[in-house]
């Protein structure tokens, strides 16, 4: 089986005319771009793509996009809850401009909880672009422009899009914090299993025989260990004195440890059925040397289905990361992650009383979704058997 | 076949020792061992713990001595007497505290995987049969969301419905007048009552990915010329669909088999903790937090264990159903 045979007879010369038809273009058009076209066609595959790019896009301006300190804490509003965007202004006029009322923290005479009503007497308008809580972009550029905000006039005002947690911090800034660190752990995480799967795979499938079989008895016996029960063992043994970031990379190599024998597979496999290939014993003939077969002939031909995976594979990370951290097992605050935000809403009885706190729940089912999606339409895209 | 079984059968052996290996190894990477961890504790409260009684200790405990004397003795306690050592924390053999919380692991594993395929197989059936219709659309749309929501997300928000609209607390497996009480009939009902709220939030991810498969499958089956040659010769619909590309689409569905029972045991670690259901799962959680080594190699080594008697149920299962894989 191979693409030749079931790819169009190429027409003997080029249609009369200046004018490249479309079919004509199908027959010179790269194999990239054959993918692109039918990536195209899959609308809940690109619709991903976008929400996806938009989240990596938030993930890495988190800084500006947020509208206030992460960690900026106020005690007067606790629990807060997500405050409306408001087009009526104090007076109850219509205006064109988006703000928010004011909040009036009251005392649950039985409960003893604090509960808050929006005050309609003070209506602030939500500015674009406005100063606020001071950062360092990427940790370099100092700066205080936030994409949304009340304005420097308004500093005390609480500006709570999504609510506030226990101590009083702003969700919306906290969650959009928390795409830098779950996002980009699936990254790092699948950029480690992939170099652990290319070359083991590779190793596996190009040279077959004895080392074939050991490398698969290997990710056969990894395969058959529980995984969460594993991951929960080995987060354990982090030391609990060690610093964010260490923790960070501990948890990726964690992952990326028992997450490489799938693409180790999916690298074996292509390897296998293309060593056999026609236009590979034509290269070996031709006398090239092991290194310009693998990676001009073969890799070439193969990238696009390991590209597939990965975006498949990425999701599997961030839901791990997920969870471990919201078992206490992962990252741990102040480091702020999809994970860590959910450990606050464990307890029912606060997340009955606050359920904006499983906001950031809703982020990770949106981006995994998106990614599964996603991988599904480069998938399809990249399988030239398909329908 | 026999020979295929036997090999399989042997093959388990040394897999079985590699993860009785890695169990112990797992248990010994946290730095540090539990009596370390005990002294800091001790001292948060206040209390101070001398060096000698600490010796005393590492001398009852066997935490002295070399890394393989450790494994070896663990290892022969268990397979020879059954005896999975001393939970440090629970000053109580292990094997006392894990064999209710492992039996209700399997219950909830077996029931679950049950319930998924009786879910799955008709419904993948009928989206294949009638692909393109509206409820093909829904499954395939409940299937995707189903694949995409990690189960402890819909365990957490389950949990939050049934409090906060129905005032009930859904967590845990019994009620408060069986949770210590002895096994009897009236606890079993109790149980199965309980049962359904995990076996759905932990199948529901199995069941979208079984529907997919499923229909996948039989799509395939269902345009090969000999089902039109069936249809021709005038075979009911229903039989025809069931008697032969069913039984051909079910073939994946048995090999990963071998893959539902520690996906649902992985799956299942997480649900159950935030559901505090009695199983495995939490108290394996409580026991690596603490250090409490043996208990936490103990519930390792049984879950490695009962995924490998899984691997091996489906591959016989596989090799009993298609022949062509016994000679490979």
């Amino acid at each position: 089986m191979s693409a030749q045979t079931t790819a169009p007879a190429l027409p003997v010369a080029k249609p009369a005319g200046a004018g490249r038809t479309a079919e004509w273009e199908i027959y010179v058009a790269s194999q990239w771009r054959l993918m692109w076209w039918r990536f195209r066609k899959h609308r809940l595959a690109v619709v991903s793509t976008v929400i996806v790019a938009f989240f990596y896009f938030v993930a890495l301006f988190c800084e500006f996009i947020a509208p206030a300190d992460p960690d900026k804490l106020s005690s007067s509003y606790r629990y807060a809850p997500p405050q409306g965007i408001s087009f009526f202004d104090e007076n109850g006029n219509f205006t064109w401009w988006p703000g928010v009322y004011g909040l009036i923290p009251s005392r649950d005479p039985e409960t003893l909880r604090i509960t808050y009503t929006p005050d309609h007497s003070q209506w602030y308008p939500v500015y674009f672009f406005v100063q606020g809580d001071r950062y360092k972009l990427w940790g370099i550029w100092e700066m205080d422009r936030h994409l949304i905000g009340l304005g420097p006039e308004a500093r005390d005002v609480p500006f709570f899009l999504l609510g506030s947690d226990r101590l009083g911090r702003d969700m919306l800034s906290r969650i959009v914090y928390g795409a830098r660190i779950s996002l980009s752990i699936g990254l790092v995480g699948v950029a480690l299993s992939l170099i652990f799967g290319i070359i083991l795979g590779g190793i596996s499938g190009y040279y077959g025989g004895m080392v074939d079989n050991i490398i698969q008895r290997v990710i056969e016996f990894i395969r058959t260990l529980p995984t969460i029960p594993l991951w929960m063992a080995l987060a354990a043994a982090l030391p609990p004195k060690w610093p964010p970031e260490y923790v960070y990379f501990g948890i990726t190599v964690i992952l990326s440890l028992l997450g490489w024998t799938g693409l180790a597979r999916v690298v074996r496999g292509r390897f296998l059925s293309l060593r056999e290939e026609d236009f590979v014993m034509a290269a070996r003939f031709c006398g090239c040397s092991e290194a310009r077969i693998i990676f001009r002939h073969m890799v070439p031909s193969f990238l696009s289905h390991i590209i597939a995976s990965i975006t498949l594979a990425i999701p599997n990370m961030i839901l791990s990361e997920t969870a471990l951290s919201f078992l206490g097992l992962g990252l741990r605050p102040p480091v702020i992650s999809w994970g860590v935000l959910l450990q606050e809403a464990q307890n029912v009885q606060t997340v009955a009383f606050s359920p904006w706190l499983l906001l950031p729940g809703v982020a990770v089912v949106i981006v995994i979704l998106a990614f599964n999606f996603m991988g599904d339409g480069m998938r399809d895209a990249a399988d030239p058997y398909g329908r | 076949m026999f020979q295929y079984v036997i090999r399989r059968l042997l093959l388990t052996i040394p897999t079985l020792f590699v993860t009785s290996l890695v169990a112990f190894i797992l248990i010994q990477l946290p730095p540090g061992d539990f009596l370390t961890n005990y002294a800091a504790v001790l001292a948060q409260m206040g209390e101070r713990i001398s060096d000698e009684q600490l010796r005393a200790l590492q001398e009852a405990y066997g935490l002295n001595q070399p890394v393989y004397v450790q494994y070896f003795k663990w290892i022969s306690g268990i397979l020879l007497r059954g005896d999975f050592g001393l939970s440090l924390e629970w000053k109580m053999p292990v094997s006392q505290l894990i064999w209710e919380r492992m039996g209700l692991t399997l219950v909830l594993t077996t029931s679950t995987l049950l319930f998924t395929w009786l879910l799955a197989i008709p419904i993948g059936i009928y989206s294949a049969t009638h692909q393109y219709s509206k409820l093909d659309y829904l499954f395939t749309a409940i299937g995707f969301v189903g694949l995409g929501i990690p189960g402890f997300m819909l365990a957490l928000v389950l949990m939050w419905i049934a409090f906060a609209y129905f005032g009930q607390d859904v967590g845990g497996l019994f009620s408060e007048q069986y949770r210590n009480a002895p096994w009897s009939m009236a606890k079993v009902i109790d149980m199965l009552k309980h049962l359904w709220i995990p076996m759905i939030i932990l199948g529901m991810e199995g069941t979208a990915g079984l529907i997919r498969t499923m229909r996948a499958n039989l799509l395939d089956e269902l345009n090969k010329p000999y089902v039109n040659a069936a249809r021709a010769r005038g075979l009911p619909e229903w039989r025809l669909i069931l008697e032969y590309p069913v039984r051909v689409a079910l073939n994946p569905f048995v090999s990963t088999v071998g893959w539902a029972l520690p996906g649902l045991v992985n799956g299942g670690t997480i649900i159950s903790v935030v559901l505090s259901l009695p199983t495995a799962g939490p108290l394996l959680l409580r026991a690596l937090q603490s250090q409490d080594m043996y208990l936490a190699g103990a519930f390792i080594l049984l879950l490695g264990t009962l995924t490998i008697i899984g691997t091996l149920i489906s591959d016989l299962l596989l090799a009993w159903l298609d022949p062509r894989i016994r000679f490979e």
